[in-house]
């Protein structure tokens, strides 16, 4: 089971990932409550994730790192803005630097996360994601330099009308 | 081109460009074909200047360039800069996908380590 729809729309900024899992609504609900388990899924391979704190309720604060290649150290900082298990969870991604100030104040992502059951057994997680200045767009796509090369080959070779 | 290197002030242009919708037409009007800015203020329910405006955020945008031809300046859609933001848009979907895919892994080892039991 995986992805079962992507919706990307430049109208409001907004790119929608469904996701059918093979999971109870409240396993799936751990992906997200355990930083264990966030950890093992949110970075690329190469790209270890290491949560600093997890306070997820209403007000608290996520933060993290991830490492890159070359040893480069990334940061985030998430303010939740809502969290009601096991159904929904709303994050605000603050674009900050290496001290967790603001970089530039308007560079804010909100993702929006909701888990229900589906029919026929198992979860669908949809994940709605709101890059609000589109800077937020670029920096989680940090760390993803190879998978984006693989893309624009692709898109590449459809432009030059040769099979991929 | 490595979109990577895009600084962060032209991604939001573009995205920027790329958010009304009269613009996404006159974008993939000047892919196809070489327009004036009087033929396309003839095909939009708006002002000459309103169309003009809005030719003046792609231009600044990167998405659209224009070029003289005779008394008329005709404007022209910058492939690369299309590309760009394509490639933003698809690099998102695969980063999740490539997500989407650790989680099924780790349910499944778990289910594999467990018997099946949560």
């Amino acid at each position: 089971m995986s992805v079962t729809s992507v919706e990307k729309d430049p109208e409001s900024l907004t790119v929608t990932v469904r996701a059918d899992l093979d999971a109870t609504v409240e396993r799936a609900w751990q992906l997200w409550a355990d930083p264990h388990q966030f950890e093992q899924w949110w970075g690329a391979p190469g790209f270890p994730t290491t949560v600093i704190d997890h306070n997820l309720r209403a007000g608290g604060q996520i933060t993290f790192f991830m490492t890159g290649t070359e040893g480069e150290r990334h940061d985030s900082t998430w303010e939740v803005l809502a969290a009601d298990p096991p159904r929904h969870l709303e994050l605000r991604d603050a674009d900050v630097d290496d001290d967790g100030r603001p970089n530039d104040g308007n560079a804010m992502t909100v993702m929006i996360i909701t888990i229900a059951e589906r029919d026929g057994g198992g979860a669908v997680m949809s994940i709605r994601t709101h890059f609000d200045s589109l800077s937020g767009m670029e920096k989680e796509l940090m760390g993803f330099e190879e998978g984006m090369r693989i893309v624009f080959s692709q898109i590449e070779a459809v432009l030059a009308g040769t099979p991929v | 081109m490595v979109v990577s290197h895009e600084s962060h002030a032209d991604v939001d242009r573009i995205f920027h460009a790329l958010a009304d919708s009269t613009r996404r037409d006159i974008l993939a009007l000047a892919v196809g074909d070489r327009y004036s800015v009087s033929a396309l203020a003839k095909r939009y329910p708006m002002s000459f200047a309103a169309v003009q405006k809005h030719v003046a955020v792609l231009e600044g945008a990167g998405l659209i360039t224009k070029e003289r031809r005779g008394r008329e300046r005709l404007v022209r859609a910058d492939v690369d800069t299309v590309q760009r933001a394509r490639v933003l848009l698809e690099g998102i979907e695969e980063l999740w996908r490539a997500r989407v895919d650790r989680i099924d892994d780790l349910l499944a080892t778990e289910k594999r380590t467990t018997g099946g039991k949560q």
